[in-house]
């Protein structure tokens, strides 16, 4: 089954982080896979996270210039879903899975391999950021983030000019590459 | 060029920032130096992962909103499945775990009855009795303690009765102290106690009935000013449901309890006190509320009696009130409170251990 340009649309604003595209898509999707969770030996709380997840490489993929949806995104998720939730059982070896007649699934392993890569660049990036301390994690923060600029920033923070302030963001960033280059390298 | 200039420029040159000339002196620069240009792709992935992270935070971020909006409007529903598949899925589940719990159990259980047998002293049946005698003696204890609570009881409220007893706390350290008005009521001699059980002469300088304040003054000798509150004093209301915390004398012994704000007004809208829900006995009356910057709020005066734990303070604004027509009609007087607090960013029990050195025990000699 093709796609259609609306669903295009979407997809391309999910990128975007638009909250009424991400509501839209929640409220068309959430409850099939929260059905095949929760029918699947998982709880309320699994089939929010493993939609979540696959929101997120939704998200991922939408971000990825190269990449281009080729079937719906019900299709899309569903796949991601079930292949996230066989492994999760997997892991936690109960295996015992209801196969459904779904025969609407794409291959997403390669995506998963992509969104793994990301999931565990974002997590080394966190856990640097939790260790920087503040004020360094916040005047990171609102510039690279909130893209604020140093005059905004210097007085937010309380610096007497936008040069200190620029001063203590280098110094910030320094201490930042330090301690995630550190996690990264070792992966 | 330092390596701050260096870095500035070269996050510039990745916005697209610098003019053209720049530009053109820049990239020649890096096609002469293999150690910038090493320098701007390393820059360039670092900066990428940074802004990546902020993304996938607000992206996460809206994705639990999302779910939480929709849970809150019903589009998202519990499903129910049927008990029985329930029950099978949670055996097939925590079968292992179960066995492994249940033998842990049945060990532990072995072990410690047969430590329990070993080491247990044989207990001769008048050690019980004692023990339920000196049960019976604190109960006398607390119940005189109680009737005398009583004898303060105040009939200001006819509809709902309240139970006085009485605290008191410094607010200038040359030693002034507030505590509640109703407290005092009839009183001849005022002595105050401090936590490690010294007293000292009090009289009382001031005092409101309405908002129900007074203000002590130690004119005792014996004691020695302490240099700075570690408190200070709210002008303010704390918000609805913040946590707030009380020190006072309902025993021999200081007692903690906390709570938190539930009402801006007190019994029937009055707006010179405000309502807590926290756990507070005759005695505590007139006993510092913190919130938890260690300001003081206001004073705690009286709980209702016919609801559980609703308690009345006064706020602490009044405090301020009061001093202020005590300077009006005393230009010689030179009691300061200050509003800023020291403790404000200590844990709470650091917190209480400097506060209470300065809550004291209120005594009462009737006249």
């Amino acid at each position: 089954m093709g796609i259609t340009e609306q669903e295009k649309i979407a997809f391309k604003a999910i990128g975007n982080n638009e909250k009424e595209a991400i509501e839209l898509v929640y409220k068309e999707n959430y409850g099939l896979i929260q059905h095949f969770v929760v029918y699947n030996n998982g709880t309320e709380d699994d089939a929010r996270d493993i939609f979540q997840e696959a929101m997120m490489v939704l998200y991922e993929k939408s971000k990825q210039p190269d990449f281009e949806l080729t079937c719906q995104i019900k299709t899309y998720l569903y796949s991601v879903c079930r292949r996230l939730w066989l492994k999760k059982l997997q892991h936690a070896r109960r295996i015992e899975m209801q196969i459904e007649n779904f025969d609407n699934i794409v291959p997403v392993e390669e995506d998963l391999e992509d969104h793994e890569k990301l999931t565990k660049q974002y997590l080394i990036m966190r856990t640097a950021m939790g260790k920087i301390g503040e004020p360094c994690k916040s005047l990171i923060e609102a510039f690279y983030v909130h893209h604020k600029n140093m005059q905004e920033i210097a007085g937010f923070f309380g610096y007497t000019n936008a040069d200190n302030a620029k001063n203590q963001k280098y110094k910030c960033l320094v201490r930042l590459k330090k301690l995630f280059f550190a996690q990264y390298k070792n992966q | 060029m330092d390596q701050l200039q260096l870095a500035e420029n070269v996050e510039k040159y990745l916005r697209g920032e610098l003019n053209d000339a720049e530009k053109k002196a820049f990239e020649e620069a890096r096609q002469n130096s293999a150690e910038l240009d090493q320098m701007v792709v390393e820059y360039q992935s670092f900066i990428e992962q940074i802004e990546r992270y902020g993304d996938v935070r607000q992206f996460k971020s809206t994705l639990y909103d999302t779910h939480q909006t929709l849970q809150e409007d019903g589009f998202i529903k519990e499903l129910k499945i049927k008990a029985s598949a329930r029950i099978i899925n949670l055996w097939s589940r925590y079968r292992r775990v179960a066995v492994v719990a249940a033998s842990i159990a049945g060990i532990t259980a072995l072990f410690i009855s047969g430590m329990i047998t070993l080491f247990s002293p044989k207990t001769p049946f008048n050690d019980i009795e004692e023990l339920r005698r000196k049960v019976s003696s604190l109960e006398r204890q607390s119940s005189n303690q109680r009737n005398e609570l009583n004898k303060f009881k105040s009939k200001i409220e006819p509809g709902a009765s309240v139970k006085f007893g009485g605290t008191s706390f410094m607010i200038d350290a040359k030693g002034y102290l507030a505590t509640s008005a109703h407290v005092l009521k009839g009183a001849k001699k005022i002595y105050v106690q401090n936590h490690e059980g010294e007293e000292f002469l009090a009289e009382i300088v001031e005092s409101d009935q309405i908002a129900d304040i007074a203000i002590l003054k130690i004119t005792d000798a014996d004691f020695k000013p302490s240099k700075q509150l570690p408190y200070g004093f709210a002008k303010t209301t704390t918000d609805l449901s913040e946590p707030v915390y009380t020190l006072g004398y309902p025993k021999d012994e200081i007692v903690y309890n906390e709570g938190y704000l539930s009402s801006k007004t007190g019994l029937d809208g009055d707006t010179l006190s405000c309502q807590l829900t926290i756990s507070a006995n005759p005695g505590n009356s007139g006993g510092p509320v913190l919130n938890k910057n260690g300001e003081v709020i206001g004073i705690l005066s009286a709980r209702q009696a016919s609801a559980n734990g609703v308690v009345f303070a006064t706020k602490s604004k009044n405090i301020y009130k009061l001093l202020q027509t005590m300077r009006e009609s005393d230009t010689s007087n030179t009691v300061k409170i200050h509003n800023n607090s020291s403790i404000k960013n200590i844990n709470r029990s650091s917190q209480v251990k400097k506060v209470q050195e300065h809550v004291y025990m209120v005594k009462v000699v009737l006249g």
